[in-house]
């Protein structure tokens, strides 16, 4: 227990706060990093996990991509495109969207999937279009599963920004990466705390906003169908299992 | 490729330690998962327990959780425990979500049905629950098997001997090669590990493939663990 005390020591040190160093300064990049690809990632994947969920077109290859993205080892990928770009901060920008793409891709296209065909038959036959049907029918009851994909995928973006400590950038990943290096363990300790810290927080903010957006009725599941008794609907949950290659 | 051929042995010798090291982990999180997903099932209290629990220990970035399990467990930082360790607690999170769907997904009408002809709770559970939910298990265990081994190499990170040396070493001596065939090989690892579970899945649940139906709602349940 020595050990999380000096970690401790460290981080509520007022000198280890601020400085173009400290742990504000460090925070911020991390959250910038994060921020960024996640906007760019929610623009690309969501609209086309919408897109294929809605259409039904072109969800083998949604499912191929998803699978593939897991199997890739990130800190090989970033490592790699790194090699190829040069050092800074779009490559790595480039490399988290890469993964955070499928996971929301996922989650959109599942949630839409899981939305029973009655009903969306049932919208189109009292007469709305298909945006109506999109926006005020699949969208809605897929929308725990949507989420559950921003919130796999940003978790994976705040995971492998860690990582980019190791390729010279900073973020809270550097304490970590610097910790190893130097072989001070209290360092790296306290790396990992704070970028402990920083991931339950954000999950916990998404997982509130997550309240804010879902319907009442659709999170407490009085859009399940009980006469499909065969694989569970992972709607129920509210969240898409965890995307595993958070790394 | 010339490069692969000089340093087959190291790279040979690193698959198998990925191998030994990754195995572990999805055995580990297979077994326990049985009786902890019985009792998410089960209890309405026990499945938000475990559920969140999962969750949160899903969302410590593995990185983090390798450097800190040192603390915790007094083993030393460069210590294979700490990753393997790290590793069965993220298959433990998501194998116990899994099995507890896993058991959801089982008619009450056949668990009636067993009930009414005479099975114990013990052989109910083993001969009927446990089989029928196999397949809906083995999608869990299949995202699990692929994570684990692209998660192993972040342990070469804080020196713990994977596939994951060849992208550090690659990256230091600025050679791309080595970093693609890190990845290669540790596709191919995640790529064979998937055969044999299917392989598996289909001796032991030769069922599955005579409802194809069925296997297809299996298989978008483990499109949307994707």
């Amino acid at each position: 227990m020595n050990l999380f005390l000096d970690a401790l020591n460290f981080l509520f040190d007022p000198a280890n706060l601020a400085g173009s160093n400290g742990i504000l300064s460090r925070l911020v990049d991390h959250l910038w990093y994060t921020g960024l690809s996640m906007a760019v990632a929610v623009v690309i994947g969501i609209p086309l996990g919408l897109l294929v969920g809605h259409t039904g077109r072109g969800r083998n290859a949604v499912v191929a991509v998803s699978s593939a993205a897991r199997a890739l080892p990130t800190l090989g990928l970033i490592f790699l495109i790194i090699l190829y770009t040069g050092l800074g901060v779009g490559p790595l920008i480039v490399v988290l969207v890469i993964l955070a793409v499928p996971p929301l891709l996922a989650g959109a296209y599942s949630g839409l999937e899981a939305v029973n065909r009655q009903t969306i038959d049932a919208a189109r036959a009292i007469g709305m279009t298909e945006w109506q049907i999109l926006l005020k029918v699949e969208m809605p009851l897929a929308m725990p599963l949507i989420f559950g994909g921003i919130r796999s995928a940003t978790l994976q973006v705040i995971a492998t920004a860690t990582i980019a400590g190791y390729v010279g950038l900073t973020g809270l990943g550097r304490f970590l990466i610097e910790g190893l290096a130097l072989r001070d363990y209290k360092l790296a300790l306290a790396g990992a705390i704070l970028v402990i810290a920083l991931a339950l927080c954000v999950d916990a903010i998404l997982a509130l906003a997550q309240r804010l957006v879902v319907p009442h009725g659709v999170a407490r599941g009085l859009t399940r169908h009980t006469d499909e008794s065969a694989a569970p609907t992972p709607r129920q949950h509210g969240r898409v299992s965890p995307a595993p290659s958070n790394p | 490729m010339v490069w692969l051929w000089d340093n087959l042995d190291l790279v040979l010798r690193l698959t198998a330690d990925h191998v030994r090291l990754s195995i572990i982990p999805i055995v580990v999180g297979f077994i326990v998962c049985i009786p902890f997903g019985w009792l998410a099932n089960r209890y309405t209290v026990a499945r938000t327990i475990l559920l969140t629990l999962g969750g949160v220990l899903f969302s410590i970035p593995s990185l983090a959780l390798f450097v800190t399990l040192p603390a915790l467990l007094g083993t030393r930082i460069l210590d294979e425990a700490n990753v393997v360790v790290a590793l069965c607690v993220y298959a433990i999170a998501v194998m116990v979500r899994g099995a507890a769907d896993a058991f959801s997904s089982v008619s009450r009408d056949v668990i009636s049905s067993s009930t009414a002809v005479g099975f114990s709770a013990v052989s109910r559970f083993w001969t009927v629950e446990f089989p029928l939910a196999g397949p809906v298990l083995l999608a869990s265990l299949r995202v699990v098997s692929v994570s684990t081994v692209s998660l192993l190499s972040v342990g070469s990170l804080i020196g713990v001997q994977s596939l994951g040396y060849l992208f550090i070493n690659g990256y230091q001596r600025d050679f791309p090669g080595e970093i693609l065939i890190g990845i290669a090989f540790t596709v191919i690892v995640a790529v064979v590990f998937d055969t044999i579970l299917v392989l598996v899945g289909r001796l032991l649940m030769p069922w599955t493939r005579a409802t194809p139906r069925r296997r297809s709602v299996t298989s978008a349940s483990a499109a949307v663990t994707a």
